[in-house]
C-alpha cells in the first residue's frame, strides 16, 4: 500500500491506495454522515448516508476505495436531498416518545434528524405490528429498529457469533408513486428497510451467544438495549470515567458510566460500562461485569494493625495478577527491602516462558499484538481456549478472517462450536492433551523456511516425511470427434439435403489415477484427517501476512522451556509473527516487575488469595483491599501496552500503598510509583497524570504507553528437544472458564450469571450417565472435588471443563501445573 | 438556516403602535440650582401635605371601608401564569400521572434541584420510582414547566413554603394532583409557559398517514 493524496471538498489529504472515502475523511476531521458503517468491519451499505461524489460520480464513501488524485466532493444539491429523504424515511413511523427511550441523549436517529432538518414528513406507509422481544441479556425493540445492520455485522465481522441476521418485517409494499417522486438511493434504502427487522439466526425465542453485547453497544438507536440498563438512567445523567477493564490481559479500554446511587443515596455507582466500539470490541465480562467493587465503609485501624503487624511476622506475599503494575512494584520493593518471597504460580510459568523465549529471539517480549492480529489473513492458535482466555484474540482472529478473506487454524483439545462457527476458512485441529510440541513442530514444519532453519531441526522434521503413492479420482477434458448429420443447402442445385459432417466437442471424463504425494507422519500423529493438507493449501491461498497466537496452555505444560523455544524459531524461521495470551489481567506486567520465587514460606500474607493473613479486594480477606475499579493505576495488557486506569467508585479502607508507608517506604499515593516501574523491562517514566487514554479519528490508539521490547544478547544456542510421543487421553479435565467468567471477582458481578460448577458439554451429557445439576465427585491424582454438572453447549467433545472462578471449588488442586488432567467422574 | 422559525413566533411587539392609549406621565424638571432646591424645601414643608395624609388615614379609618388585606385571612387571588410551588397532574382521561419519567426537568433544571430515579415496571413500562425538588435551591423559573413534553410537571399557586430550614425537599406523591380533586374534575390547567398556545393547530406541520 502507498501513500496518495486525495481532495475531499477542496482540501487535499493524505491517505493509503485504497483506504475507504468515509475512513479517510473520518481521519482527517472532514464529516461524512453515515450510520452503519463501523470502522473495523466490512461496509453494510444500509443507510446510504454516506453517498459523495468522486470525480461527478456518486458513490458511497464507506465502500469507494480512495485512489490517487480523486477529487470528492461531501455535499451537492442532489446529495442534500438524498440524505434528507433518508432521514425522512427513517423518521417514518418512528414512536416520537423519546422521553421513554433509553437511546435518547446519544441517539443518532435524533442527531442526524437534527443535523438534515427534518422538520417535515413527506412519506407515509401502513406499520406492521412490532413487538418488543426479551433476548434476555438484550432487550429488542423492533418498533425503534432501523435497520442499520450494525448490529449484524458487529456479530458477524468482530465478534464471530453470528447470531443476529434479518429477518422478514412483513410489511406492505411501498406505494407505487413514490418510486417516482422519492430521490433514487432514498427510495432504495426504503425498499430494503421495510423489507427487514433484526432477528435471532438459531430461530429460539433467546439470545444464545457469548452475550458480549456489543451488538447494544453499537445500536444507533433505542432498538437493542442492555436489560439491566432499561430505564435506569437517562445517557446525559452519567459521568464517563475512561477505565481499563480488570478481567482478561486484553486491557480493553472501557468507560465507566457513573450517578449517584438513588435520591436517598448520593453514593456513586456504575450504571453501565461504554466502549469506543469503532475501535475496541468488549466481551461480556467487559460490559457486564463492572459491580466487583469491595465496598467498605470506613478505615479499620484494628485490621490495619494486624496487617502490619503479620507482615512483619511472614517471609512470604503470595498474590494474584488481578493488581496493577504499581501495586507489582510495590510488592517488589517490599521484597528488595524485607527479602519476602514473592509468589504467583502462573506469573511465574509465564515469566519463565518469556525467558526462555528471550533466549533465543533475542528479545524480552513476543514481537505482535492483537491489534495487529486484526489486519492479518491467517492467524493460527495455540494452546489457548480462545474464546475464553482472552475474548479479543477471538475477536482479532474472527476480524482478520471476516474483513481481510483470511483464514484461520485452531489447534486445541477442547472442541469449540463457536470458534468452528467463526467461519467457513476456520480449521480446528483437535488434538490430545500434551501434543502441544508437535503442533509447534508441524507449525514449523509448515511454515519455517527450512533452508534457514538449524540444521538439525530441519532434517528432524524431514524424517517425518515420506512418499506415498494415492489412487485420486480426476475429471480431465477429453477431446471427442462425432459425426452429425445437418441439413444444408447444396449451392449448386439450390436444394436442402442431408450432409454428414465432422463435429469436435470437449466432455469431462472421469479418470483414476496414481500419484505420488508427501506424507506427512506429524499430522497422523496430531490425528489430522486426510483432507487437512488439502484445505490448508485451499486457505493458504493468496495470503500475505501470519500471526500466531500461543496461550496458556504452554505456559505450565512439562515440557514448557522445549515450547517457549520452539514459539522464538517459529518467530525467527517463518513468516508467522507472535502473540502470547498472558494468563490473567496483569500477569504480563507482574512477571516483568516481580522478581517472583516458587515457594512458599512458613508464614504467607495472602493477596486476593488464601494465606496466613489475607488481604483481598473480594471482601473475604482480613483486610479488605481496593478492586481495580476502585482505584487508579496501570495495567499491562497483550498488546504490550500500558494502559491507565481510573477510580470509577469511592473506596474508604487502606490500600496497599498504607501498609508499605507504614513499613517504611514513602510514597503519597500508588500512583506515584507509575513514573518508577523498572526501565530495565522496558517500562517508561512517565506519571501516571500524563498518561492518556482515548483514540483519534483515524483509530490510533492514545493510551498509556508501549513497552519498549528490548534487545537481548543471545548466546546462539538453538537447540530444541525433539519431542516425546506422549498424550494424555482417558476421562480428561481441563482448567478453563465459561465465557464471560475469569476470576472471582468476575463471579461477584451480579450481571454475570454463570453459574458455578463442573461444565460438561451437550454432547457429552446426552452419551453419559450423568444430567445437569447431578452432584459429581471429580478425583485427580492430586485431589477431589465434589459439585454440581452445568451444562454447556460453547463446548462439545468429552473434555470436562473445571472452572476457576468460583474460588470455593479450589479447582487447581486438582492439577499439577499443565491445565490438562486425567481424572475419575463418579456421582455421589 | 432556522432562524426563520424563530421569527414566527415572534412577531410586531412595538406596543406604541398597537396600543394609542398610552401617553408619556409629565414629570415636573428636578430643580438645578441651591436656590431651586431650597425653594421647594420650602414649598413642600408650608404645603401641609402631612396633614393631608394624615386627613386621609382619619378618614378611612372612620368609614370602616378598609382595602387592606388581611393576610393570611385574606388572601390575593394568583393569576394562571404565576409560578408558585410545582404540582403533577393527572391526565383527564384515565386518572394515571401524567409524568413519563423523561427526565428532561432534571436535565434543564439551572439550579439542579430536581432528581428523579426510574426502573423498568412489571408492565415493562418506565416508572418513577423517586421524584424530589429541593425548594430550597428552587428559583421557580418555570423551565421544568415548559420543557415538560407531558404537561404533567407545572406551576401551582401555592406560594407559602416557608420553613425552618433551607433545604425544603418535595416528593412526587405530595405534588401529584390528589384523587378526590381530579374526580370532582377539579385540576387546574397550567397557563403559563410549557402550556399549550392558541393557534397552535395552525402551526403544527401534520405527518402524513397511511391509513
Amino acid at each position: 500500500m502507498s501513500k496518495i493524496t486525495i481532495n475531499i471538498d477542496g482540501k487535499e489529504i493524505q491517505t493509503q491506495e485504497g483506504e475507504y472515502i468515509l475512513n479517510a475523511a473520518r481521519a482527517n476531521n472532514i464529516f461524512i454522515p453515515a450510520i452503519c458503517y463501523l470502522t473495523r468491519c466490512s461496509p453494510t451499505l444500509a443507510c446510504r448516508l454516506c453517498l459523495v461524489e468522486a470525480d461527478g460520480k456518486q458513490v458511497y464513501a464507506c465502500n469507494a476505495k480512495s485512489k490517487d488524485g480523486m477529487n470528492i466532493a461531501t455535499v451537492t444539491e442532489n446529495i442534500v436531498k438524498e440524505r434528507r429523504a433518508i432521514m425522512e424515511v427513517y423518521d417514518v413511523n418512528h414512536p416520537l416518545q423519546c422521553g421513554v427511550c433509553d437511546q435518547s441523549g446519544e441517539c443518532e436517529l435524533q442527531n442526524y434528524t437534527l443535523e438534515m432538518g427534518v422538520d417535515q414528513q413527506h412519506y407515509a406507509i401502513k406499520d406492521v405490528n412490532r413487538k418488543d422481544k426479551d433476548w434476555g441479556h438484550i432487550h429488542y425493540n423492533p418498533g425503534l429498529c432501523i435497520v442499520c445492520e450494525r448490529c449484524v455485522t458487529a456479530c458477524k465481522d468482530m465478534i464471530g457469533d453470528n447470531a443476529l441476521k434479518t429477518v422478514a418485517r412483513g410489511a406492505d409494499a411501498i406505494e407505487a408513486e413514490f418510486k417516482e417522486s422519492m430521490p433514487k438511493d432514498a427510495y432504495a434504502m426504503w425498499n430494503k428497510l421495510n423489507k427487514s427487522l433484526i432477528g435471532l439466526t438459531s430461530g429460539e425465542e433467546m439470545l444464545d451467544c457469548t452475550s458480549c453485547g456489543e451488538c447494544a453497544a453499537v445500536c444507533p438507536v433505542g432498538a437493542l438495549v442492555d436489560t439491566h440498563f432499561i430505564y435506569s438512567s437517562n445517557a446525559w445523567e452519567l459521568k464517563q470515567i475512561p477505565a481499563t477493564c480488570g478481567h482478561c490481559s486484553a486491557g480493553c479500554q472501557i468507560s465507566y458510566d457513573v450517578k449517584h446511587t438513588s435520591i436517598d443515596n448520593t453514593e456513586e455507582k456504575i450504571y453501565r460500562v461504554m466502549n469506543e466500539w469503532n475501535y475496541v470490541s468488549l466481551c461480556g465480562a467487559g460490559r457486564y461485569g463492572f459491580d466487583y467493587q469491595n465496598k467498605v465503609e470506613s478505615k479499620d485501624e484494628k485490621a490495619f494493625a494486624r496487617a502490619i503487624e503479620a507482615f512483619k511476622k511472614a517471609d512470604t506475599i503470595a498474590f494474584t495478577s488481578t493488581i496493577t503494575n504499581e501495586e507489582a512494584y510495590i510488592l517488589q520493593k517490599l521484597k528488595e527491602k524485607f527479602g519476602y518471597k514473592l509468589v504467583n504460580k502462573e506469573a511465574k510459568a509465564f515469566a519463565n516462558f518469556l525467558n526462555e523465549y528471550s533466549s533465543i529471539s533475542g528479545t524480552t517480549l513476543y514481537g505482535y499484538d492483537l491489534e495487529a492480529t486484526h489486519n492479518a489473513n491467517f492467524v493460527i492458535s495455540v494452546g489457548t481456549a480462545i474464546k475464553s482466555d482472552n475474548p479479543n484474540a477471538r475477536y482479532a482472529l474472527n476480524n482478520s478472517m471476516s474483513v481481510n478473506k483470511g483464514a484461520g487454524l485452531y489447534f486445541h483439545p477442547v472442541k469449540d462450536p463457536v470458534v468452528e462457527g467463526l467461519g467457513k476458512t476456520i480449521m480446528t485441529m483437535y488434538h490430545a492433551p500434551l501434543q502441544e510440541e508437535v503442533v509447534l513442530y508441524l507449525i514449523l514444519d509448515l511454515f519455517a523456511d527450512k533452508t534457514k532453519l538449524p540444521s538439525d531441526i530441519s532434517e528432524y522434521l524431514a524424517s517425518f516425511h515420506s512418499k506415498k503413492t494415492v489412487t485420486i479420482e480426476e475429471i480431465i477434458k477429453e477431446e471427442i470427434t462425432e459425426i452429425v448429420k445437418v441439413m444444408k443447402k447444396n449451392e449448386e442445385s439450390g436444394e436442402e439435403e442431408e450432409v454428414e459432417e465432422e463435429k469436435k466437442k470437449i466432455v469431462p471424463k472421469k479418470i483414476t489415477k496414481e500419484v505420488e504425494v508427501d506424507d506427512n507422519a506429524l499430522l497422523k500423529i496430531l490425528g489430522a484427517d486426510d483432507k487437512f493438507m488439502e484445505d490448508l493449501e485451499k486457505n493458504l491461498a493468496k495470503k500475505d501476512s501470519f500471526v500466531l497466537i500461543a496461550g496458556p496452555d504452554l505456559y505450565t505444560h512439562p515440557n514448557a522451556k522445549n515450547l517457549a523455544r520452539l514459539l522464538a524459531l517459529v518467530e525467527k524461521y517463518s513468516a508467522l509473527e507472535l502473540v502470547m495470551i498472558p494468563n490473567l489481567t496483569n500477569t504480563l506486567g507482574v512477571s516483568l516487575i516481580c522478581d517472583l520465587d516458587d515457594d512458599r514460606g512458613s508464614y504467607t500474607i495472602g493477596y486476593n488469595t488464601k494465606g496466613d493473613f489475607t488481604l483481598s479486594a473480594l471482601g473475604d480477606g482480613d483486610l479488605d483491599m481496593p478492586a481495580i475499579n476502585q482505584q487508579e493505576g496501570t495495567l499491562t495488557s497483550i498488546n504490550k501496552r500500558v494502559n491507565p486506569t481510573n477510580r470509577a467508585i469511592g473506596y474508604n479502607g487502606y490500600v496497599l500503598n498504607d501498609i508499605a508507608n507504614a513499613l517504611g517506604l514513602e510514597s503519597e499515593f500508588t500512583i506515584d510509583y507509575t513514573s518508577k516501574l523498572p526501565a530495565s523491562k522496558g517500562f517508561k517514566s512517565e506519571a501516571f497524570d500524563d498518561l492518556p487514554n482515548h483514540y483519534d479519528n483515524d483509530g490510533t490508539e492514545h493510551r498509556g504507553y508501549l513497552l519498549e521490547n528490548l534487545r537481548l544478547e543471545t548466546n546462539g544456542d538453538e537447540s530444541v528437544d525433539r519431542f516425546k510421543d506422549e498424550k494424555l487421553e482417558g476421562s480428561l479435565i481441563y482448567l478453563a472458564n465459561p465465557v464471560r467468567q475469569f476470576t472471582p471477582f468476575t463471579y461477584k458481578c451480579t450481571n454475570l450469571d454463570e453459574v458455578s460448577g463442573i461444565y460438561m458439554s451437550e454432547e457429552f451429557l446426552s452419551k453419559s450417565e450423568f444430567s445437569e445439576g447431578d452432584i459429581v465427585r471429580v478425583k485427580s491424582n492430586n485431589a477431589e472435588v465434589v459439585a454440581n454438572i452445568v451444562s454447556d453447549n460453547k463446548i462439545s467433545g468429552d473434555i470436562v471443563l473445571l472452572p476457576t472462578f468460583d474460588s470455593k471449588l479450589n479447582s487447581e488442586a486438582l492439577f499439577s501445573g499443565y491445565r490438562f488432567a486425567i481424572a475419575s467422574i463418579e456421582k455421589v | 438556516m432556522h432562524n426563520e422559525h424563530i421569527d414566527e413566533h415572534f412577531s410586531n411587539r412595538n406596543i406604541a403602535e398597537m396600543h394609542s392609549d398610552y401617553y408619556l406621565v409629565g414629570i415636573e424638571d428636578y430643580p438645578k440650582t441651591g436656590w431651586d432646591k431650597f425653594k421647594r424645601v420650602v414649598q413642600r414643608s408650608l404645603k401641609g401635605e402631612l396633614f393631608v395624609g394624615l386627613w386621609v388615614v382619619l378618614r378611612e379609618m372612620i368609614r370602616f371601608d378598609i382595602h387592606t388585606i388581611k393576610y393570611p385571612e385574606e388572601k390575593m387571588p394568583i393569576g394562571p401564569r404565576y409560578r408558585a410551588v410545582h404540582e403533577m397532574k393527572r391526565l383527564w382521561e384515565s386518572d394515571a400521572e401524567r409524568c413519563i419519567g423523561c427526565g428532561l426537568c432534571e436535565k434543564i433544571c439551572i439550579s439542579n434541584c430536581i432528581r428523579i430515579d426510574t426502573r423498568l415496571d412489571e408492565n415493562s413500562r418506565k416508572e418513577v420510582t423517586e421524584y424530589s425538588i429541593n425548594l430550597g435551591r428552587c428559583i421557580f423559573c418555570g423551565y421544568c414547566a415548559e420543557v415538560c413534553p407531558e404537561l404533567a410537571i407545572t406551576h401551582g399557586s401555592e406560594y407559602e413554603n416557608a420553613s425552618d430550614q433551607r433545604e425544603h425537599f418535595l416528593i412526587f406523591q405530595d405534588m401529584l394532583t390528589p384523587l378526590d380533586t381530579m374526580k370532582a374534575g377539579a385540576q387546574r390547567e397550567f397557563e403559563g409557559f410549557g402550556a399549550i398556545t392558541p393557534h397552535e393547530e395552525e402551526r403544527v406541520k401534520k405527518t402524513p398517514l397511511a391509513y
